[in-house]
């Protein structure tokens, strides 16, 4: 079985974003990339897949940052077998829209021998839609998302896919398909430094160039920007134990306590 | 004239909240444009569903045994073609496990632009603008839908549902569907394991979200609970990680929660899970990130070490 998985990297949102002079996306100078997390739970669904029905797994991704290279090398150092990177004349940094990145990565995608295409179900950038149903669109294939586990079958793969409430439904579905998936089965593994340098030593990526930028639809963003706080909350100041104490009164007031 | 389809959403034979207010946006849209609202329902044996969605103008309703229970492929396999034949000029889908699964790959197959996250929509010279949740929360996105046919994905809670389920009994028109050769199928659903708290019926609770950091530390959570007579809760990757069951989620994938009390500990307030405790009656939000969007929904706030906090309010209540 062989397993493909399209990963990206998106602004890390533990830091302070900022949005750049033109008003139309985040200034590509002040962020920090990282792995979309729901990408390292794709990850880590296809390795445990590889360790219980035995699999090859290939992560793949469109390199927009000039910083894949890490995540790739991280994905291979934890078991994964091949990595490739598209690259090409982009914008360093820029959010690439989706329906871009969806046709860039068919095209390379199509290329390969595989049996099941693992996308993350969404990311934080994923403004113009998610990558995992526009690809299986490009591929023709079926697709399910959402997605908490996997388990191979005969000739296809049975999926949970999660709704709300804590509902969850098994679907069937003939391979080879595209699944979105929400979470692995088990909280993504770490790979030690030591094995990324290892990895980084050993490994090579595979590089596709693009000349051009395929063409899609495109709804352009005509402004974005960073909502003012709405004020609701009324900021508590103090040290903990002054915090504290007002929490309390707070909640006598009310009667909670 | 300008026509605006939703496509409605059910589960266990009901329609969803997010599907009446999605409803109501696209009335809004509608009645500001002079057009027209068309429901989309599928299912199998659903007709009378189709009544509820008021807001509408009309309803098709493709039925097909296929379509009984939710599948990705054969609920795009059926929509495909109708889109294709009537061209909307936005349809609007949720920002669901059922939406999501729709919206991209219809877009992709149509070759229509789609806006997820939306949370804002109006009509501005002919041009249908859109506002967009992105970036955990943190950021807006505002676009511009170009002229003819393109699609958005609602965000729940982001429109009174109220204005969906007004209006008189929709025309009810059935639609034909053939779905063969389908690669994907529905096996079983599975109802949540009942647990030993049901985070639902909580007055209070201290819910966790990355900011606990450790298993270990879900331990001080635990014991101001337990103070306050509450339970513990958590935001979605604590339950990922395994920390917590399932059903002590609050969020989109989780439950949804209203307790008398909702005390935020480390929680950033992604709209996924501010969807799921946004209508509790005292919110108190604790996180070190003085811009982080719960305290934008949280009653009280406060910028500061959630260990700290925690401590000295455990040491408070139990003297």
């Amino acid at each position: 079985m062989n397993i493909v998985v399209a990963v990206k990297q998106v602004p890390d949102l533990i830091e302070e974003l900022e949005i750049n002079e033109e008003g139309t996306g985040l200034d590509p100078d002040v962020l920090s990339f990282v792995l979309n997390e729901f990408d390292d739970h794709a990850l880590e669904e296809a390795l445990l897949l590889k360790e219980e029905a035995g699999a090859t797994v290939t992560v793949v991704g469109v390199d927009t940052t000039g910083e894949l290279d890490q995540a790739l090398y991280t994905a291979i150092a934890k078991g994964a077998d091949k990595a490739v990177k598209i690259v090409g004349d982009f914008e360093e940094g820029e959010r690439m829209p989706t329906p871009i990145m969806a046709r860039l990565l068919a095209d390379a995608i199509r290329e390969m021998d595989y049996d099941l295409v693992f996308v993350g179900v969404q990311a934080a950038d994923d403004l113009d839609g998610q990558v995992a149903p526009m690809l299986a669109a490009l591929l023709g294939l079926p697709h399910v998302g959402v997605v908490v586990g996997v388990e191979k079958a005969d000739g296809a793969v049975k999926v949970h896919k999660e709704f709300w409430g804590g509902i969850t439904a098994d679907v069937l579905v003939e391979t080879p398909a595209v699944l979105g998936i929400q979470a692995a089965r088990q909280a993504p593994r770490y790979a030690p430094v030591s094995r990324v340098r290892q990895a980084m030593k050993e490994a090579t990526i595979e590089e596709i160039e693009v000349d051009d930028l395929p063409e899609a639809p495109d709804a352009s963003v005509c402004r974005m920007f960073i909502p003012e706080a709405t004020g609701r909350a009324e900021m508590l100041e103090g040290d903990e134990e002054a915090v504290a104490g007002k929490i309390v009164e707070i909640l006598k007031e009310r009667g909670l306590v | 004239m300008s026509t605006y389809f939703v496509i409605a959403e059910h589960l266990q034979g009901a329609l969803t909240e997010t599907t009446f207010e999605t409803l109501g946006a696209a009335r809004a849209l509608a009645d500001a444009t002079g057009g027209e609202v068309v429901g989309v329902l599928l299912g199998h044996g659903v007709q009378d569903m189709a009544g509820q969605l008021a807001a509408a103008d009309r309803v098709l309703v493709a039925d097909h045994p296929a379509l009984e229970h939710f599948t990705p492929e054969a609920y795009n396999a059926a929509l495909e073609p109708l889109l294709q034949e009537h061209q909307p000029r936005l349809t609007l889908f949720q920002n669901t496990a059922i939406g999501m699964d729709l919206a991209a790959y219809l877009a992709a197959r149509l070759n229509w632009p789609l806006i997820a996250y939306c949370n804002g929509l109006r009509a501005e010279d002919g041009a249908i603008v859109t506002t967009s949740q992105i970036y955990g929360g943190k950021v807006f996105a505002e676009c511009r839908l170009p002229e003819g046919p393109g699609m958005v994905t609602v965000l729940a809670g982001a429109f009174p549902a109220e204005a969906g389920q007004a209006g008189d009994a929709p025309r009810v028109e059935t639609v034909s569907v053939s779905l063969d050769g389908l690669r994907t199928r529905f096996e079983e659903l599975h109802e949540p394991e009942a647990e030993d708290v049901d985070i639902t019926k909580a007055d209070v609770i201290v819910a966790v979200g990355r900011g606990i950091q450790s298993e270990d530390n879900l331990e001080l959570a635990e014991e101001l609970a337990q103070a306050l007579g509450g339970v513990v809760a958590a935001s979605r990757p604590i339950v990922d990680a395994g920390w917590l069951p399932r059903m002590r989620q609050v969020g989109k994938s989780g439950q949804k929660v209203k307790p008398k009390l909702y005390l935020a500990l480390g929680i950033s307030g992604a709209p996924e899970h501010v969807e799921g405790m946004k209508d509790s009656e005292l919110i108190i939000a604790v996180n070190t990130d003085p811009n982080a969007p719960i305290f934008d929904v949280a009653h009280y706030g406060v910028v500061a070490d959630l260990f700290d906090v925690a401590e000295a309010l455990l040491e408070r209540l139990e003297d």
